[in-house]
Parts: structure tokens; sequence; C-alpha cells
């Protein structure tokens, strides 16, 4: 792979939350940072997540969540990341996510969390500087 | 309005003023070289009666309870009894909920407004894989009757009036309150509430959607006939701007979708056969109160002569109860801070002021620590304290629309129904709604507001007090409320005590019956009655229903 090729990101919503605002602003900013999206859709499995990072071939999986279910679905996702040996996919999710839930999903292999109020052009930048094959 | 001379002269006086003020501002500038509202409609230095050349009164304003009901849709309003008060509560299980649901009652709130979790509202039972993570969470879960009769239990529904955020499987829901209050010894000829049912703006704006469209619209119209007759005082419909707003869209096209979608339902009656007069009368509203103050209490005025218009014009309705806009609002969600989450109660006070001023029949009123968890009690406390404080000691409820005729409102009132009338026009040139969404117009345009508005706080050019200005360091914030994650276990076991307990026999025909209504033009209403009866679950229900009409699956527009 060459060193120009753009940071792939799958922007993903898993469960059955139906809040998009904030993933569809995050697409749009990725986009405008010259980066590329992948958006998933709403009712996304664990399963089904995974399965298009891997089929996308993506850097980056960005996930959110408001509803609740981050303490299930996003540990699942990385137990299926792992799996599928996507371990140089960096995995990063949002939502309405209580500052306690924080560290079990780091734990579980979540590198950042982003909360309500951030900034899009932190997550850019977080991305450019985390995302573990830089320029693929 | 103003007399043509007199407004003549003014004009005159008022570009006088315009230019000496200017002529000073290069000493003393001021804070911005342009205003704009939140929806990005020009604000001018001030308003005059010069602003207004058009206005006719009885035209334009009328007098409350009448044509075009710009007023306000009761001829006293507040001054005979307030708005509801109806704080949006549920989660866990039904047993969790109906203690809630009797605090809340005991603490002065004069309705109820249940929510459900995921699942329910997309027609899964507790037990699905697809439930996993999400029972009890954003709501109650309600997988058969049973949950239901333990929801209102002890709760006397002929005195209370109840509001259900449900959509896709409304009619399942509607069916069961409506069995649980002939346990009670209550008719349905009595039953006062609410059901969203309101499918259109799942598409677009919340995403719990279980059927394709045409069938969908199918349902809504089974209960809007069925309704009519048999739960006459049921509001059969909240045609929802809320969740178009929180999705991103501004004022204007909060008003304009929703009334697109509004257009889009009368239709569908009407091809079903219904009179405009028939069900114009219950159809409700739901609408956001936003941050810009002057700008939200223009909107529901805007929304609410509008509609008159739309349904007296396009429609023919005679019955001015047709006309008539009544609407529930839920302050800003969307607007509420992680950060420094006690100047959300201050948000949430002038959003529900707003609401208030522009006239609403029920208000919900957001909890401080909603941008984190849900409401615990102590936050749910001060969010109603908030209402009885407007009504109880402000004395802003002592008059009708008191801020009717201030230039800059009427202003922008006209502005907002304008621009409004402008997108409805564009929607009907698309097809109408239904057609409006299935192009990705509205989600576009909605998706466009929300990413500008992003762009304009992290600019610096929207200030949100503690995000881009004002922030303080803070400890993570104490004593949010968790649903038990056994909260799906106990779910679980109570549906299987449910499914051993019943007449399997009956509970197959029952199924039968309905697929067999679903595959024909029957209203559904009966026979998804009485499945719900026999014990059969919302999700053995829905998917009867989902194994004839197909599951929607949306383009991920973005």
């Amino acid at each position: 792979m060459t060193t120009d090729r753009k940071i792939r990101v799958l922007a993903a919503k898993p469960g059955l939350d139906g809040h998009d605002r904030g993933i569809k602003v995050i697409c749009h900013a990725l986009r405008d940072a010259g980066m590329e999206v992948v958006y998933t859709g709403l009712r996304q499995t664990p399963e089904q997540i995974v399965a298009t990072a891997v089929q996308e071939d993506v850097d980056v999986i960005a996930m959110s969540v408001l509803s609740g279910a981050h303490d299930y679905l996003f540990p699942r996702v990385m137990e299926l990341v792992r799996e599928k040996g996507l371990s140089d996919v960096l995995v990063i999710g949002g939502g309405i996510i209580p500052e306690e839930d924080i560290p079990a999903l780091k734990a579980a292999g979540i590198s950042e969390i982003f909360g309500p109020g951030t900034y899009t052009k932190d997550i850019v930048e977080y991305i450019r500087k985390n995302v573990k094959r830089p320029g693929g | 309005m103003f007399d043509k001379e007199k407004t003549a002269r003014l004009k005159q006086r008022q570009r006088e003023w315009e230019e000496k003020t200017e002529a000073k501002l290069a000493k003393a500038p001021e804070r911005q070289t342009t205003f704009q509202t939140l929806s990005e409609i020009p604000v001018k230095r001030l308003y005059t009666p010069a602003d207004l050349p058009d206005l006719d009164y009885e035209k334009d304003l009328g007098f409350p309870g009448e044509f075009p009901f710009t007023r306000g849709v009761q001829p006293t309003m507040y001054r005979g009894r307030f708005w509801t008060m109806r704080q949006y509560a549920g989660f866990a299980d039904a047993e969790e909920s109906n203690r809630r649901y009797k605090y809340l009652l005991e603490q002065g709130q004069t309705g109820l407004s249940v929510a459900f979790d995921l699942p329910t509202q997309i027609g899964y039972d507790s037990d699905h894989p697809l439930a996993q993570g999400e029972v009890g969470k954003v709501g109650v879960a309600i997988d058969s009757l049973r949950d239901m009769e333990i929801l209102f239990e002890g709760i006397p529904l002929d005195r209370v009036s109840t509001s259900m955020t449900i959509n896709a499987p409304a009619a399942v829901l509607l069916a069961m309150y409506i069995v649980v209050a002939e346990k009670q010894g209550v008719s349905s000829q009595n039953l006062n509430g609410t059901i969203q049912n309101d499918i259109l703006k799942e598409y677009t704006s919340r995403g719990t959607y279980i059927f394709p469209p045409q069938p969908s619209l199918r349902l809504i119209t089974d209960i809007f006939a069925y309704c009519s007759r048999e739960v006459p005082k049921w509001n059969t419909i909240s045609i929802s701007g809320y969740h178009i707003r929180e999705a991103g869209a501004t004022a204007v096209q909060e008003v304009a979708f929703t009334l697109a979608n509004g257009l889009a339902y009368v239709e569908a009656a009407r091809r079903a056969g219904l009179e405009v007069d028939v069900i114009g009368p219950r159809l409700s509203f739901f609408f956001n109160a936003h941050l810009d103050f002057f700008e939200e209490i223009a909107k529901f005025r805007a929304a609410r002569r509008l509609w008159a218009k739309l349904m007296k014009e396009r429609f023919g309705a005679k019955d001015p109860r047709s006309m008539t806009l009544r609407f529930h609002t839920q302050t800003a969600g969307c607007s509420l801070t992680a950060q420094q989450p006690r100047n959300n109660i201050i948000r949430v006070a002038f959003q529900a002021l707003s609401a208030v001023l522009g006239g609403t029949q029920s208000l919900h009123t957001n909890s401080m620590d909603e941008a984190l968890a849900l409401p615990s009690e102590e936050a749910v406390q001060t969010a109603l304290r908030t209402q009885q404080l407007i009504a109880y000691e402000t004395g802003v409820a002592d008059t009708v629309d008191p801020l009717g005729g201030s230039y800059y409102v009427e202003h922008l009132t006209s502005v907002i129904e304008d621009q409004a009338m402008e997108y409805i026009r564009r929607i009907d040139e698309l097809g109408g709604a239904a057609a409006a969404i299935e192009k990705g117009f509205i989600q576009k345009e909605i998706q466009e507001s929300a990413y500008r508005y992003q762009k304009a706080v992290e600019e610096g050019r929207r200030i949100v007090v503690g995000i881009n200005k004002f922030q303080v360091k803070e400890p993570p914030p104490k004593g949010l409320l968790r649903v038990d994650p056994r909260v799906r276990e106990h779910q679980v076991r109570k549906l299987k005590e449910v499914k051993d307990n019943r007449d399997g026999q009956k509970v197959a025909a029952a199924l039968a019956r309905l697929k067999e209504a679903a595959q024909g033009t029957d209203n559904l209403m009966p026979p998804i009655l009485e499945a719900v009866r026999a014990y059969a679950t919302l999700g053995e229900i829905c998917d009867t229903l989902r194994s004839v009409f197909g599951e929607y699956t949306a383009a991920a527009i973005v």
C-alpha cells in the first residue's frame, strides 16, 4: 500500500438506538478532514459491524450508542474484532456514556470514548494521531 | 393593522433613526456585525409597526379559540386550566416504572407519559437476540398484556390521561391499554390519552420503524378508523417535530416537515375513506422548545396558523376542531450539556417558558442530568417544579398569548410561516412527505442543518455556555440513575411464565386471524385486540405482521 492512502473509517450504529445526528455530523467532519467514511446505517449487530470492517478494509471503527446499551455492545464488538484478527484497527466510541463506565470499556479494548459536547476536530485529531496503520 | 399614513410616516422616521444610529456605530459598535436567530433568520436592531405592513389583525391573528388560532386553541387558555404537566418516564420493568408513575402523580404531575425501551418500540420481545443490552434501558420493557397490567396497577385509567411514545407497534400497545382499562371496568369510550403513532418521522429522525411506509400508513389509518368509533377521546396520533428538531433541523424545518407529515396522514386517511372532520379533531402535535426564546414562541404560533389554513383550504375542513393544532412540547434534549449539568435547569426553564408563551397544551421539562443518563428522581422533581413555578408564580398564564402584538414576535411568526410553507410546496412537488423521505430530501436537509450548527459552535460563532465559553474543570457527576442489568433476566422469566400459563391454541388462532386480516383489507385493531387478550406477546404479534408486510430497511444516507 502507498502512504498517501486515505484513512478509512467505518462509522457504525450498533444496537437498536436511532439517534444518528451525532454519527452523521462526525461522518461529514471526517470526510471534510480528508478521510474516507463508510456509514453502516442504524441497527447493526456487532457481527455485521465487524464483517463490514473486514470487507471495507478500514483503519478505524467509530461507534455511537445513546441508548445505554454500550455496556454490552462495545465489548462485544471488541471480542469479534480480536476474533477476526483486526488488532491493527483503531476502535473508538461515543454517545451518552457515564464516566464510570469508561474504564471497563477501555479495558475491553476501546481506545477512546467521546461524550456529548466533543468537538469533531478533536476526534479528527485523535484518529490521525492514534490510527495504527497511518496512511494504510 | 396600523393606519397606512401613519405607517408611511413611521417608516420615514425609522429610516432616519437607523441612519443616526449607524453613524454612531464606529465609536460604539454592536457585539456582532449581523444578528440571526438559532435558525439563521436575520434579526434587525428594532421592530416597529412598519415591519408588519400587511398584518391584518382579524385575518392573521384573530381571537383565541377562533380561526386561524394564532393566539391559541381555546378562548381562555391557561385562565381555565394550566397545561398538562406530563413528564416522560419509564425504565427497567413495569414494576419499577409503576412506582415512578405513582411518585410523579403524588408530586402533582397531571398526566402520564410512557417511555418504552427500544425492543418494545421495534416489536421485539425481551428474549430476542437483538434485544441484548437494550432491555429496560431507555424505557420500560413491555412484552405482553401481563406487563401492561403491572405498569398501570393501582392507577385508575378513567382519571388520568396517558401519552405513549410508541410508533411502529402503536396498535398493539393501544390494544393492551384498552384491555387493561376493560379489566379495571373502564370503557374505552372514556379513555383519554395519546399514542405517538407517527411513522414518517421515524424514517427521517428517530429510527424505530418496523414495516415499510405503505403498510405502516394502513396501520395508522386503521387506528384512526377504529378509535373514531370505539375510543373517541383518544388522540390517535402525535405528529412530531420534536425528533426532527433534535436530529438537527431548524425551527422552520421543524414546522415544515411536521406539517408535511401531517398532510400525508390526512391524505392517507382520506384515501381510506375517512372524512377530514372525523379524523381532524383527533390529530395532535408534538414540538420541541429550543433555545432561541422568541423564535420558539413565534414557531408555535406560526405552526398553529399554518395548520389551520392548510386544513381549511387544502382539505375543506368545516369543523373548527379539525383546524386547531393542539400540541405537546418537550424542552430540547440536544441543548443540554454534560458539562456543568446544573446549567441545564436554567436552559430548561427558559425553554419551558417559551412553550407556555407559545400556548402549549402539555409540557415535559427535561431533567438536568439527561445528557449523562436517565433522569434521577431528584432531577425529575426539579424539572417538574420548573413548570409549577411558571404556572403558579410568574403570572405569565393569566392572560392569553401575552406576546401577541409584539412587533418582533409577529414578524418572526410570519417569516416562519412563510418559509415553512415554501418547504411544504417543495415537498408537494416531490410527491408529498412519504416520497420526499424516499428520495432522501428531508434527511439531507436535516443533516445539513445539524452539521452547520456543529461548525458554528466549533468555530465559536455560536456560544454554548460550558462548552466553548465559561468552561470549568469539574469532577464526574454523582448519583446518576443506572438500570439494573438483571432487568433482562427478570423480563425473560416473566415472559416464560406468561407463555407457560396461557392457552396456546387460543394464541395460535388469534395470530392466524391477524395474519389473514393483514393479507386482506379488514381493520387490524379487532384481531390485534383478540391476540392481546389471549396474551400473545408483542414480538409474536409484530412477527405475524412482519411475515405479511416485510421490514423496512433504510438507506444509509450521509
